[in-house]
């Protein structure tokens, strides 16, 4: 049995979680294959939900295997898909089966994915999502009502160290920690000169504010540039996208996994935060590759 | 005012197929503004219908008559001679003209010309932006005087979500982000504070659908 994701935050050590995208459709195959590759190497493993507002296998069916299967799962919950009724049904039923971490997101919209003509939730934002958690862990339903069993959870955030302009981003992340987050896992960071003036901020808000960084693994220096240009709050300094561009075809991800494993040094051996949220988007065969690049 | 804009001809065609005499009601309010179904685009419309239909061998006869305002049915009913020469009436009003012309006249096929797009305002010279949801519960009190349920994609209450983009929208960088616009606003104004409050979930049953409002005059 995996250690509850809540002891492993206050244990003090450094915190790696990762990430799960589910498949598209019902072969499971793959989706198990990589469970079963990550679960003992991580504290935690994130399941994407709709990710990109693509349909998927669901995260809550995904964190149920992770759990079956002896790992540690966090439910990732977006408000795109689900009103307050349905978000508080799933998150009724994930307590039941010993789900006990959820990450409260707003949700990418619906124009960006494969359904684009579907109707678009956001009854929520994710700070009410994370209010709402709050609200069922006190024995309460959002319409007031008395729950015959409450739920508990250990409930995170998400946060944009590099949003421009960073003031809203920074306010929004401050009613979240009002709100009781216990964890954030950030987007991907690379600058690590930035990420060091965000954590001053942040261990000047509240010395005990969890923050994972989000490392996401570098395919190619391309995809470099295109972060760049088209994800909001991603910057790879040019550095690392030249160092990309030095690398050989077929060993990109190599060079991905050297970037990152370094990120991941460095972030660990200067105490910057207090652990590392991994994504190799698509490339979870990897995963064990970055953390022993990053000596973990 | 009510933005709206013109339907493909095409699609119009289709609508209209098989009718002789039509007629085509203008509005002289929102839509006259945003050049969607005043005066002038219902001559545009008619023009185009006939040369279509005469390409096709068809003939078609039109007659044309535009009010100040399809929403109200004291005015609609003055179109009664006109709507009694025809077979069918194609509205260039917003969808609250429409509804009015084919009540009043509830043996005559009513037709839209238009889509109605939303409650807006001009931007510049032929734009027009979409400010209001008519949400039922004013928000913009709090916000600096920019909406956030209609001009924020996702109609976030509490802050931007991760996808401001240099202070545009990730799903559109022609579109100013929301919560960008209000942090300016509400910084200039020295009122943050409005911003570090946590507002809770909307009640979305503010106006129950179909909205209805009784009042009396002041």
């Amino acid at each position: 049995m995996a250690k509850a994701f809540k002891e492993t935050l206050n244990s003090g050590k450094f915190v790696v979680t990762s990430e799960i995208g589910p498949p598209k459709g019902t072969n499971l195959e793959k989706l198990i294959h990589h469970i079963d590759l990550l679960k003992d190497k991580v504290d935690a493993l994130n399941v994407t939900d709709n990710q990109s507002s693509v349909m998927r296998f669901p995260s809550l069916g995904t964190c149920l295997l992770i759990k079956e299967r002896g790992g540690e799962p966090i439910l990732q919950m977006t408000c795109r898909d689900r009103n307050r009724m349905a978000l508080e049904a799933d998150l009724l039923f994930a307590y039941t089966r010993g789900i006990k971490n959820v990450l409260c997101l707003t949700g990418d919209f619906i124009t960006i994915g494969d359904h684009k003509e579907a109707r678009a939730v956001f009854d929520l934002d994710s700070l009410q999502l994370l209010h709402m958690v709050r609200i069922l862990q006190s024995g309460k339903d959002l319409g007031g009502n008395e729950l015959d069993g409450a739920v508990e959870f250990c409930a995170g955030a998400t946060v944009t160290p590099e949003a421009n302009p960073i003031e809203p981003q920074l306010i929004k992340f401050e009613k979240k920690v009002q709100a009781g987050a216990e964890f954030f896992q950030t987007q991907a960071i690379y600058d690590l000169d930035n990420f060091k003036k965000f954590m001053k901020y942040v261990r000047g808000l509240d010395k005990n504010i969890k923050i994972l960084a989000g490392i996401v693994l570098l395919a190619s220096a391309g995809m470099a540039k295109y972060m760049n240009e088209n994800t909001p709050g991603v910057f790879v300094p040019q550095v690392l996208i030249d160092e990309m561009a030095t690398a050989e075809k077929g060993k990109r991800v190599q060079k991905g996994i050297e970037i990152a494993g370094r990120l991941i040094r460095q972030i660990k051996e200067e105490a910057i935060c207090d652990g590392v949220h991994i994504m190799a988007i698509g490339r979870e065969e990897v995963v064990p590759d970055i953390l022993a690049a990053g000596g973990l | 005012m009510i933005v709206a804009e013109r339907k493909p001809l095409e699609d119009i065609r289709e609508m209209i197929a098989g009718y002789k005499k039509i007629l085509i009601v203008g509005c002289g309010t929102c839509v006259t503004i945003c050049w969607a179904g005043g005066e002038k685009e219902v001559a545009v419309l008619s023009s185009q219908l006939r040369l279509a239909s005469k390409k096709d061998g068809n003939e078609l006869e039109i007659l044309e008559a535009t009010i100040e305002r399809q929403c109200e049915k004291e005015l609609v009913e003055a179109l009664k001679d006109k709507v009694q020469q025809v077979e069918a009436v194609l509205s260039m009003g917003c969808g609250a003209g429409v509804q009015p012309i084919a009540e009043i006249f509830p043996d005559m096929p009513v037709y839209p010309a238009l889509n109605t797009t939303f409650v807006g305002m001009p931007e510049g010279e032929g734009v027009w932006v979409e400010t209001c949801r008519a949400c039922g519960d004013c928000f913009l009190d709090k916000t600096g005087g920019i909406c956030p349920i209609v001009r924020c994609a996702k109609g976030l209450l509490n802050g931007p979500c991760g996808g401001t983009n240099n202070g545009k929208c990730e799903i559109d960088s022609e579109k100013d982000c929301a919560w960008t616009l209000i942090y300016r606003r509400l910084e200039q104004q020295g009122r943050l504070d409005a911003m570090r409050k946590y507002y809770p979930p909307r009640n979305f049953q503010a106006v129950i659908r179909p909205g209805k409002v009784e009042t009396l005059p002041a």
